[in-house]
């Protein structure tokens, strides 16, 4: 069983997010730990980019205070930071990045580094279903799952990507009810059954622009939730200080998962 | 090649939550443009609005001093608003309308594309809004008031380098999170598919004008046609119906700042390589990790770290060639045009004036060049007079 399936057995599992180098690489190994010990099931990693366009502004800004720091944080950076973290912390590592990152560093060697480095998982934010192949034929020869996001859209369109999905499949649930047309599924629960009529795919939920407190309400519908917005917000704050405040966010969300 | 590609370049690299609607997009627009209602509309528009046909000027002056090829403007400068942007935005707000759309949003780095949004909008009756990076609000104060006065409301965006490349990023973020009643009307040949389509489409009107009007005057092809190129909308426009004509030269002229040399430019032909960036694999400044560079121009609409997909395209087959242009070159070409021929051309247009000084010069009598006059220069009078060190009260 992969790292990934097992991390969803028996659980509601709680994915905690951080952006690599946020303040430091060397506080991100921390602030992993942390998670971890507080129950975290597995660790979302952002690969901080020049042009973070699907984040929100909290995000964004953890993507600049990553990079502006002294040295910068490079591809090469992330790598090492995750192959040492990996030697104490056992979670199952997937990457959030965007497609420039992979591109530029070169598919086939990214994913061996992927592999080297034990990262399990990858989410390709700029990387919709209808352009994965040229990834995703690669990734699969080192065994990184190419992680789908799913967002309201058509009973089709859901089942098309939830029918190819590895790993989890990440759901974008909208912060307010959407009224786009009558073919778009916007309610959480019934995409999520759309979903497991065709898979056995885990489902993890995410509100958009939103903190992890609103995804718990879908504890009962969903596999797992993920801690995003919360976290960097945190470290935002704290800087190199978060160590306790990111152990006791994520505490909250595992036992209210419970 | 597949659909949305050209050669290895284009695509659809877009977060998943923007695909429903650019797929709509596409339908819509695979719909609308053979449909004759549709058709007529936007060619009613563009006629007795924006005023086309546009001119095709010949300088004959310019040709005289240079001493070589024949040299012709295409006077998109002259049309409403005073670029070749109002070609792509009436068709597009066109299309956001028959969608039913009541909201369209922009990206602006000149402000040109952002005034015929406003101005598009305003006459159609849409809402809308105008993303501009806060360094360019006041590069183009001018611009901001217009696009004000026409009814739009204008967002200074802070984020990155507070240009061109980050309107685009606001925009599409302002997109994702409101499809439901609001278009992305984008202002070049870049993006994900079917925008570089769209946005050519609509400005080809420019080369199939051009090629009509030259055969009429000349009884010939021209020997070469230019533009400058940013995203690269006025050049895919001024290409686009020679493509085929493989006799005809197509010379992009893009920003090349303080120089191709230095880390002060937005040559991206030059200088770039290729990646995936703001939904489409194109060219792009970036350093070998993938970030994207800082760029610099002194246009503000040419200050972009990429390059449209087409055009990439164009140049890995050799079709076209695309040469840098510094700000000093375009300065000198913007005073020398005003000079020689009483035309005040937009800077951007400048660079390729700056390169057609050059190449005139080296060719026979008997070659033609048709070079875009993509916009106006009035927008850029008080920061040329800066550039001389004059102080200038508006």
């Amino acid at each position: 069983m992969s790292k990934i399936k097992a991390a969803f057995t028996d659980k509601k599992a709680v994915l905690g997010f951080l952006t690599a180098g946020d303040p430091t690489l060397k506080k991100t190994e921390e602030y992993i730990a942390e998670m971890e010990k507080a129950g975290a099931a597995i660790i979302e990693i952002g690969i901080p980019f020049s042009d973070p366009v699907a984040e929100g502004q909290m995000i964004q800004e953890a993507n600049i205070r990553a990079l502006s720091q002294e040295g910068g944080c490079t591809t090469d950076m992330v790598f090492d930071m995750v192959k040492n973290v990996t030697k104490t912390v056992s979670l199952p590592i997937v990457f959030v990045a965007y497609l420039n990152t992979l591109f530029r560093y070169g598919y086939d060697k990214f994913f061996n580094r992927c592999k080297e480095c034990g990262v399990d998982g990858i989410i390709v934010q700029d990387m919709p279903f209808e352009e994965k192949n040229e990834v995703k034929e690669v990734a699969d020869n080192y065994d990184v799952d190419i992680i789908s996001i799913i967002v309201p859209s058509s009973e089709e369109r859901i089942k098309e990507i939830a029918r190819d999905a590895t790993g989890y499949i990440y759901l974008l649930a909208p912060s307010k009810q959407q009224s786009s047309d009558e073919k778009t599924i916007s309610d959480v629960p019934q995409i999520v059954d759309i979903i497991k009529s065709v898979t056995d795919t885990p489902v993890v939920v995410a509100v958009s622009n939103n903190s992890a407190y609103s995804s718990v309400k879908y504890k009962t519908t969903a596999d797992g939730i993920i801690v995003g917005n919360g976290t960097v917000q945190i470290i935002g704050e704290h800087g190199a200080d978060a160590n306790q405040y990111v152990y006791d966010h994520v505490k909250l969300i595992v036992d209210a998962m419970k | 090649m597949p659909k949305g590609r050209y050669g290895i370049h284009g695509g659809q690299y877009i977060p998943e939550i923007l695909m429903d609607e650019i797929h709509k997009l596409e339908e819509a627009y695979e719909f609308y443009k053979n449909d004759k209602e549709f058709n007529d509309e936007l060619n009613t528009l563009l006629k007795e609005y924006a005023g086309r046909p546009s001119l095709l000027y010949y300088a004959e002056k310019m040709t005289k001093d240079l001493g070589g090829a024949k040299i012709y403007f295409k006077r998109e400068d002259l049309n409403h608003t005073g670029s070749h942007k109002i070609n792509n935005v009436l068709g597009q707000a066109l299309l956001a309308k028959k969608m039913g759309k009541t909201r369209i949003i922009a990206e602006t780095g000149a402000g040109q594309h952002g005034v015929a949004t406003a101005t598009a909008a305003a006459l159609l009756g849409l809402e809308c809004e105008i993303f501009m990076g806060k360094e360019d609000t006041i590069r183009q104060a001018l611009n901001v008031y217009r696009m004000e006065l026409l009814g739009a409301k204008v967002n200074a965006v802070e984020s990155g380098t507070m240009t061109l490349k980050d309107a685009v990023n606001e925009a599409m973020g302002e997109w994702a999170k409101r499809t439901e009643d609001t278009l992305y009307v984008i202002g070049s040949v870049m993006g994900p598919h079917p925008f570089p389509m769209i946005v050519r489409d609509f400005q080809s009107v420019i080369s199939r004008e051009a090629r009509a009007q030259i055969l009429e005057k000349e009884g010939r092809l021209p020997t070469a046609v230019m533009a400058c190129v940013g995203g690269g909308s006025n050049a895919m426009g001024m290409f686009y119906e020679f493509i085929n004509d493989k006799d005809v030269k197509l010379i992009g002229c893009e920003a090349a700042g303080l120089g191709a040399d230095t880390d002060k430019t937005a040559a991206t032909m030059a200088t770039g390589s290729v990646g995936v960036f703001h939904g489409m694999k194109s060219y792009f400044c970036q350093d070998e990790y993938g970030q994207i560079a800082p760029v610099y121009s002194i246009s503000a609409g040419l200050d972009y770290p990429g390059v449209g997909p087409e055009h990439a395209y164009l140049k890995d087959i050799g079709r076209a060639e695309y040469a840098p242009v510094t700000d000093d070159e375009a300065v000198d070409a913007f005073e020398y045009i005003a000079k020689t021929e009483g035309i005040i051309a937009a800077i951007e247009s400048s660079h390729a004036v700056a390169h057609l000084m050059k190449i005139a010069p080296t060719m026979s009598k008997d070659d033609i060049i048709i070079c875009c006059l993509s916009g106006r220069g009035d927008k850029d009078v008080a920061a040329i007079a800066r550039y001389r060190g004059v102080d200038l009260h508006e």
